[in-house]
């Protein structure tokens, strides 16, 4: 999903501390609010954007293109079927924590409805100069500036530091994908790579990816058929061995999951891939040179060849954190 | 969070599953004892969180009561894969004449459940799956609409699963029970390996990694508590305190303590003072929490001895950095390291959060995240010699 700025937008929860914050913060990037959901207290006003109880009440009001969801990880499933069922046909889940079976019976809904979801535990999407939805800082110009470059990010703090050098290098962004940090997500690496390989305004994808999981190992498959170059940034590839999901995780990727093996499979199919944040300007400055180049541009610094751990997966998933780190991935940080 | 063999075992049996008849002991005393009721020859085995225990010989067979005991004896208190056993699992041997494998599972591919079946149990299904993958049977699932005894009974239909008319129907009751399991308990996975079937034609778990969803916590609190109190402690005592304190941190062997928010950029600092020729100290991500949670966090990573610098990398996104900031100078104000630290802040709230660190602590922070991994690793490098 890429927003425009005439898109309607509904915020679920937006009587909650962080939805009526973040409302005004999205309203600064220029966002169409046009409705806020908060059960049972429909009728209300927050910021100049009328409150309904339900998403359906809502809908019969206004035009929804999309429903951001600030509710708590248990109440996400009903709020994302209630705006699924309502005919909204984009949803931003932005909730950490969400029960994986929850949000799959949510994914089942969409799927069955043509509808897309972005996220779980996700900092959501900025289209620089049209709207931003989410918790991510659309409103700095200093990070965010309306250009070509399309990034795919399953982190929001690594997402925004590399949106940053992207404005460093002089240029901007068509779009910013946070698709979130969860293993189970509505849109996947590759899903986003397909939206951004549409969009007229993408002339190049940046894929940030992390260890874990076999996302990125996934849209290398698909990056290898399209034209538009890709550069592509893995954290995590120092960490060490860690905990792992156990075999039959282990069984649906194979052996992939680790850093080289992310590097490699993107590199094969073409992607540049940049071993720290910094050198995706020197990409960018260079872009003629992104595809099928023998030789990378230099960066301004003597870059030594990464340290890549040999096959290092993971590092381990705790309770209160359900990591993106390991092979059991999530939480965008 | 991965439950006990026996927990796990326990949950299978309550959905009416069935497992070998067998006991838990604590002690080579109560080894014995269990040993002796089960009454013939018996397995022990260690229950750690572990995968491959047959492999690291914290599997035993004992044909008498008196050489479980021994086993018992052996292996408790013994480090196997970096966990110490405190309990075994005394089971009855079974005559088996199948091992099969069975899996319910969150599967990213597909959005969903996956069931999993293999006539090929009870060896490494990895391997299996490197050298024959058609040998295993894989069906997604709606999980509205789950996956019932008719649904499994389509499943092995489906294949050339080499398997008797009745035996099939006891098979396919199985996979259906674990699919059950899967979503009574909110699991990540449940996987039974090798599922067998006996010389007398029962179906039986003889084994069982059951992994709960952390997510789903809030409607699973017994088993969770269960859970935790049941598991052996690992990794090193500083990781053992940090988790206490509610923190993900793991000790690694460098001297470049990091602090940073968010987990993808906490790995990218580490690749970064990597790839930079240094060698971190710690993982530990600290975010929102960052106000109140600095002290402790920055104790922690101090605590280390073998930190001999500190750095500092935030990135604000939904994650203010002057409020990070201001919980990590008052921190550094109160601990004073006598170490040097470099520091590098972007995003939201970025300027006060400078402001902040030059007032305070006197530093200048690095515009360039190079500049302060560099700067850091360097000041460890220096400090060593």
């Amino acid at each position: 999903m890429i927003v425009k700025g005439t898109d309607g937008v509904l915020v679920q929860g937006i009587t909650g501390t962080q939805g009526q914050f973040w409302s005004e913060r999205m309203k600064e990037c220029g966002t169409r609010i046009v409705a806020g959901v908060s059960p049972g207290k429909g009728g209300r006003e927050v910021g100049g954007v009328p409150v309904y109880s339900s998403v359906h009440d809502a809908a019969a009001e206004h035009d929804i293109a999309v429903s951001v969801l600030f509710v708590p990880p248990l109440a996400a499933k009903s709020a994302a079927l209630e705006a699924l069922q309502a005919g909204v046909s984009n949803v931003v889940v932005l909730t950490e924590h969400v029960p994986y079976h929850d949000i799959m019976e949510v994914l089942a809904e969409a799927e069955d409805r043509g509808a897309r979801v972005l996220g779980p535990n996700t900092a959501g999407l900025v289209v620089p100069g049209e709207a931003s939805v989410g918790i991510m800082p659309g409103f700095a110009s200093n990070i965010f500036q309306p250009g070509s470059v399309g990034i795919v990010s399953r982190s929001g703090s690594l997402g925004t530091l590399m949106a940053l050098h992207v404005v460093r290098a002089g240029q901007g962004q068509s779009a910013f994908l946070g698709i979130g940090g969860d293993p189970i997500l509505g849109t996947t690496i590759t899903d986003a790579v397909r939206i951004l390989d549409r969009d007229p305004r993408t002339d190049v994808i940046v894929i940030v990816g992390e260890i874990g999981g076999s996302m990125e190992e996934d849209a290398a498959e698909h990056i290898a058929s399209i034209d538009k170059p890709v550069i592509a940034f893995i954290a995590g590839r120092s960490a060490p061995a860690g905990k792992r999901m156990g075999h039959a995780g282990a069984l649906v990727t194979g052996n992939r999951g680790s850093g080289r093996s992310k590097v490699e499979a993107l590199t094969e199919a073409g992607a540049h891939v940049v071993e720290v944040p910094t050198q995706i300007g020197d990409v960018l400055r260079g872009r003629a040179r992104v595809r099928g180049s023998d030789e990378p541009p230099r960066s301004r610094r003597d870059v030594r060849p990464a340290h890549d751990a040999e096959g290092a997966p993971a590092v381990p998933k705790t309770d209160n954190h359900p990591s993106h780190l390991g092979a059991p991935p999530a939480h965008s940080g | 969070m991965e439950l006990l063999e026996h927990l796990g075992k326990e949950v299978l049996r309550d959905s009416g599953l069935p497992t070998p008849q067998g006991a838990v002991a604590r002690t080579s005393q109560d080894a014995l004892q269990a040993a002796t009721q089960c009454g013939g020859p018996v397995v022990v085995k260690s229950q750690i969180p572990a995968g491959k225990r047959g492999k690291a010989g914290a599997i035993r067979f004992a044909s008498s009561p008196e050489e479980a005991r021994v086993a018992a004896e052996d292996l408790l208190g013994s480090t196997v894969s970096g966990f110490i056993v405190g309990a075994v699992l005394i089971e009855e041997q079974v005559d088996i004449s199948r091992e099969l494998y069975a899996a319910v599972l969150n599967d990213a591919g597909t959005k969903g459940p996956l069931v999993l079946f293999s006539t090929e149990g009870g060896m490494d299904i990895e391997e299996v799956n490197a050298v024959s993958p058609e040998l295993i049977l894989r069906q997604a699932v709606d999980i509205r609409q789950g996956f019932t005894v008719q649904d499994a009974s389509q499943l092995l239909a489906s294949a050339e699963v080499e398997l008797d008319a009745h035996l099939r129907d006891d098979v396919a009751w199985a996979l259906a029970k674990l699919y059950e399991v899967y979503v009574d308990v909110d699991a990540d996975l449940v996987e039974v390996n090798p599922l067998v079937l006996t010389a007398n034609g029962n179906v039986r778990a003889l084994d069982c990694k059951l992994s709960l969803d952390p997510g789903a916590r809030p409607r699973q609190q017994d088993r969770f508590a269960r859970a935790e109190t049941s598991m052996p402690p690992a990794g090193t005592e500083l990781e053992q305190q940090a988790r206490h304190e509610g923190f993900l941190f793991i000790e690694l062997d460098g001297d470049v303590a990091v602090l940073a928010n968010g987990a993808g950029l906490t790995m990218t600092t580490l690749d970064s003072v990597a790839h930079y020729g240094g060698r971190a100290a710690n993982f530990l991500e600290i975010g929102g929490d960052a106000y109140t949670k600095a002290t402790p966090a920055l104790r922690l990573v101090l605590s280390n001895p073998r930190v001999k610098s500190l750095l500092v990398n935030f990135c604000g996104a939904f994650a203010r950095t002057d409020v990070m900031t201001e919980g990590v100078v008052a921190a550094i104000e109160e601990l004073r390291p006598d170490i040097p630290i470099s520091v590098t802040i972007h995003g939201t709230g970025e300027e006060r959060a400078i402001q902040l660190v030059e007032e305070r602590l006197g530093l200048t922070p690095h515009d360039l995240m190079d500049d302060a991994v560099e700067e850091a690793v360097q000041a460890a490098s220096e400090a060593s010699r």
